[in-house]
C-alpha cells in the first residue's frame, strides 16, 4: 500500500511537516517494498485560499490510500475523503518514524478535521 | 480550538466600528503583559498608534497575481472584454488594459486570450511586521491602498502570532478584529478561544452586535460583551442586557461614556496607563473576569 | 450627482453624514453600501416595497457528462474545485464566481447555479429613495452584494445619489466608492481618526475621485485633522462639533438634524460648493 507523508524535506530523514495543505513536500512511501518517492508541493505555499484542497488532489494522483500529517483541515480532509483516502492526523518527529508509527498501527485514524480552515 | 501550541486566543471585534475595539484591546494587552497582540484590523491598522512597537522583522505579502495585457502582442480581438465579469478590461479608442483595482485575478483573460497576450503579474500587496511592544512581542501589518486578500493577511498576522506566542513561552494571544462580518472579521476569528465583542450603546451598535453574535455561533466560539457609552441612553442599554441574557452572552462590563480614551490616545497611553481612572478600574475588573473565563 | 460617504476608520460618522445629505438633497436615493454592518435604515424607518435575494454564480457539475479531466480544477485560480475519480467537488464559499470552469469544460459537463450573499431591499423613506443590503452570515465576499445593490439603485433614476460606505480601505471600500462623483471622508480629530484619514485620502486619490474632508466630533481630541489638511492641501468642508446631545440622539435613531437643526443650512451650502467645484473643475 502506499501512504503520504507530508514532509519538511526531500527524503525519510527529514523532519514531518505539521501543515498539510501547505506542506513543502509529501513522502510517498510503499508499505510493501519501503521504496519512497518526495513529491512537490511548493505550488501550494502561495495559494491564496484552497492549499488544503489542491494538495489532496496531488495526494490522490500519487495513488496513495493514506495520509499522515500534522494538522489537516476541514476542506483537506473533505477532498481526501471523496478519494477515499484515510487521514492520520498529530504525528510528528521525522519522516521514517512517522513510517514506524503507521506500521505499527500507533497512529489513531482521524475521523475529521482537526483544525480550522482558513479564508 | 487552538490552532498550534496551547496559546490561549482572545479575539476582540464588534461588528460596528468606532465602538472602542482597539481601545479595549491595549488596555488588556498592559494588563495582560507580557502577552502576544497582533492587529489583525489590516485594512485600517491603529493598534501601533497606542503600543508604539519597535519593528524587528518585515516580510512582504504579495496578493493573487492580476492579469496584465502585453500591447505589442495584443490584436484587439476583445475576448478578453467579453469573458471578463468583474468589468475590469478597459477599452480605450481599441486599445484594451486592465483595471488593476477591478481585477478579481481569475485570470479567465490569461486562460482564454487567443494570441497568449495577457501575464499573470505578481502584486507586493502590503507588509506584516514582527515588533516588540512594551506589552510584549505584537504582529501587525500594513496592507497597500485600496489591495484585496485582507484575509489572507489577516490569516498570516495570526499565524505568525500564534508561532511567537509558542517560541517566546508565552500562553495569550490577544487579537484585535476589524469591524463588519466579512472576510477579514472570519480570518480573524479563526482559532479563537473566545471572542469579545465590544458595543455600543446605540441602535446601531445593537444591530451589529446581533450579527457578530450569529457569526460566532456560526463558529462556535463563546462570546462575551462589552458595552461602551453605556450610559448615552438606558432604554438601549437595557435592551442590550435583555437581548444578552437571552443569547446565553455575558456581559463582563459596562463603561460610560467618557472622553479619557480620546485623551490617552493623543498621549499614546492605553487607557490603563493614563492617570488613574474610574475608566481603568472597570477594565481591570473585566480582565480578570476573562482570566477567569478562560482558566 | 454622486457622492461617497466613506472614512477608513468605522465609527467616525458616516451614515449619519449619509443620512443628513441625503435629507437635503432633491431627488435623491440613498444606498447603504455598508452590508457587513447596515444602519442607516435606523435613522430612516423606509417603508420597503421590494426585498430581492443576491447571488453569485457557482458552478454544478453534470458527474454523468464529466470525463474527470482535470481541466476545471487547473484554471480555477481560487483552488475551488477537486477532481476526485471522475467526479468534482466544489467548494461553494471559495468560489469567486468568474465562469472560467464553465469554459475549460470541453464536455461541456458544468453549468452554473446561484450562491446565496445576501437581501437586498429597497423603498421610500420620507420621500428619498432609500436601498440596503444584508451580507449573508458565514459569506466572506461582501463586494458583489455591494455592486449588486448599486446596480438596483441605478435604476431609481434619481438625479442624486448617497453612498453610505463601509469602512476600511481595501475592496469593499473600493467597489461602494467606485463612480462616485466625490467623495466626503469623515473622520474625528484623534491619532486613530488621522491615521485612517491618510489611508482613505490616498486611496480615493488613486481611483481619481474629488474628495473633501468632515471633520466629525470637533474639538474632541486635538487639531491634528486641521494641520494635515492644511498641510497635505484638502479642503475641510464641515466641522461637526463634538456634543454629547447628538451622540444620545444617535443612540435612539434620531439623525443629527433633528438634534441640532441649525446644520440644514451647512449642508445646503456644502453641497453646493461641491457642486460648483465639480462644474468649474
Amino acid at each position: 500500500m502506499l501512504i503520504c507523508i507530508s514532509s519538511q524535506g526531500a527524503d525519510l530523514s527529514s523532519q514531518v511537516d505539521p501543515r498539510f495543505g501547505r506542506a513543502a513536500q509529501f513522502i510517498v512511501v510503499d508499505t510493501e517494498t519501503g521504496e519512497a518517492k518526495a513529491v512537490d508541493n511548493k505550488q501550494n505555499l502561495q495559494a491564496a485560499q484552497g492549499a488544503g484542497i489542491q494538495a489532496a488532489q496531488t495526494v490522490a494522483n500519487t495513488g496513495a490510500k493514506a495520509v499522515v500529517t500534522g494538522h489537516c483541515g476541514p476542506k483537506a480532509f473533505t477532498t481526501l475523503n471523496a478519494a477515499g483516502i484515510a487521514v492520520f492526523t498529530g504525528s510528528n518527529g521525522t519522516v521514517a518514524q512517522a513510517l514506524e508509527d503507521f506500521k505499527a498501527g500507533k497512529l489513531e485514524k482521524a475521523s475529521g478535521a482537526d483544525v480550522e480552515g482558513h479564508w | 480550538m487552538a490552532e498550534t501550541g496551547k496559546a490561549k486566543t482572545i479575539t476582540i471585534i464588534s461588528g460596528k466600528g468606532g465602538t472602542g475595539k482597539t481601545s479595549v484591546t491595549a488596555a488588556f494587552a498592559s494588563l495582560a503583559a507580557p502577552v502576544v497582540v497582533a492587529d489583525c484590523d489590516v485594512d485600517a491598522a491603529n493598534l501601533h498608534l497606542l503600543l508604539s512597537p519597535t519593528v524587528k522583522n518585515t516580510v512582504e505579502f504579495y496578493a493573487m497575481p492580476a492579469a496584465r495585457i502585453n500591447q505589442d502582442l495584443c490584436t484587439g480581438c476583445g475576448t478578453c472584454h467579453d469573458l471578463c465579469r468583474y468589468e475590469a478590461i478597459l477599452v480605450d479608442d481599441d486599445k484594451y488594459t486592465v483595471d488593476s483595482l477591478g481585477c478579481e485575478a481569475c485570470l479567465v483573460c490569461k486562460e482564454n486570450c487567443p494570441e497568449q497576450a495577457i501575464e499573470a503579474v505578481e502584486r507586493l500587496a502590503g507588509h506584516w511586521y514582527l515588533s516588540q511592544a512594551r506589552t510584549g512581542p505584537m504582529v501587525h501589518a500594513s496592507l497597500g491602498i485600496a489591495q484585496e486578500n485582507s484575509g489572507k493577511l489577516v490569516t498570516e498576522v495570526r499565524k505568525a502570532a500564534a508561532e511567537v506566542a509558542e517560541s517566546n513561552g508565552l500562553g495569550m494571544v490577544l487579537v484585535d478584529g476589524p469591524p463588519g462580518i466579512g472576510c477579514a472579521v472570519m480570518a480573524s476569528l479563526t482559532g479563537a478561544d473566545l471572542v469579545i465583542a465590544v458595543t455600543e450603546a446605540t441602535q446601531s451598535g445593537l444591530k451589529d452586535l446581533m450579527r457578530v453574535h450569529d457569526l460566532c455561533q456560526h463558529f462556535k466560539i463563546p462570546i462575551h460583551i462589552i458595552i461602551n457609552k453605556c450610559d448615552l441612553n438606558p432604554d438601549v442599554t437595557n435592551t442590550v442586557r435583555q437581548w444578552a441574557k437571552g443569547k446565553n452572552a455575558p456581559i463582563i462590563g459596562e463603561i460610560p461614556y467618557d472622553t479619557a480614551f480620546t485623551k490617552a490616545m493623543i498621549e499614546g497611553k492605553t487607557i490603563v496607563e493614563y492617570k488613574s481612572s474610574r475608566i481603568g478600574d472597570r477594565l481591570k475588573e473585566m480582565w480578570q473576569e476573562v482570566v477567569h473565563t478562560l482558566a | 450627482m454622486r457622492i461617497a460617504i466613506a472614512s477608513g476608520k468605522g465609527g467616525t460618522g458616516k451614515t449619519t453624514v449619509a443620512v443628513a445629505l441625503a435629507r437635503v438633497m432633491d431627488s435623491c436615493v440613498l444606498v447603504d453600501c455598508d452590508v457587513e454592518a447596515p444602519n442607516a435604515h435606523l435613522f430612516l424607518s423606509p417603508e420597503v416595497s421590494h426585498t430581492q435575494e443576491a447571488f453569485v454564480m457557482i458552478p454544478v457539475v453534470d458527474d454523468d457528462k464529466c470525463t474527470g479531466c482535470g481541466e476545471c480544477s487547473r484554471v480555477c485560480q481560487f483552488n475551488a474545485l477537486a477532481v476526485l475519480n471522475k467526479s468534482v467537488l466544489v467548494f461553494e464559499e471559495l468560489c469567486h464566481g468568474c465562469g472560467g470552469c464553465v469554459i475549460a469544460c470541453e464536455p461541456k459537463a458544468i453549468t452554473e447555479g446561484g450562491r446565496l450573499i445576501g437581501t437586498m431591499q429597497w423603498g421610500k423613506a420620507n420621500g428619498m429613495d432609500f436601498f440596503d443590503a444584508k451580507l449573508r452570515i458565514g459569506e466572506p465576499m461582501s463586494p458583489p452584494l455591494i455592486k449588486g445593490l448599486k446596480r438596483q439603485a441605478d435604476l431609481a433614476e434619481a438625479e442624486n445619489m448617497i453612498l453610505d460606505c463601509p469602512p476600511g480601505t481595501t475592496c469593499p471600500m473600493v467597489e461602494a466608492v467606485s463612480g462616485a462623483d466625490y467623495c466626503i471622508l469623515v473622520t474625528e480629530p484623534t491619532p486613530f481618526g488621522l491615521h485612517d484619514l491618510n489611508m482613505a485620502a490616498q486611496a480615493v486619490r488613486d481611483m481619481g475621485i474629488p474628495s473633501g474632508v468632515i471633520l466629525n466630533r470637533a474639538g474632541m481630541g486635538d487639531n491634528c485633522i486641521q494641520e494635515y489638511c492644511r498641510a497635505n492641501g484638502m479642503t475641510i468642508l464641515m466641522e461637526i462639533p463634538h456634543r454629547r446631545e447628538i451622540a444620545e440622539g444617535y443612540a435612539v435613531g434620531k439623525d443629527i438634524l433633528r438634534s441640532m437643526p441649525e446644520l440644514e443650512d451647512e449642508f445646503k451650502n456644502m453641497i453646493k460648493t461641491i457642486n460648483e467645484g465639480l462644474n468649474n473643475g
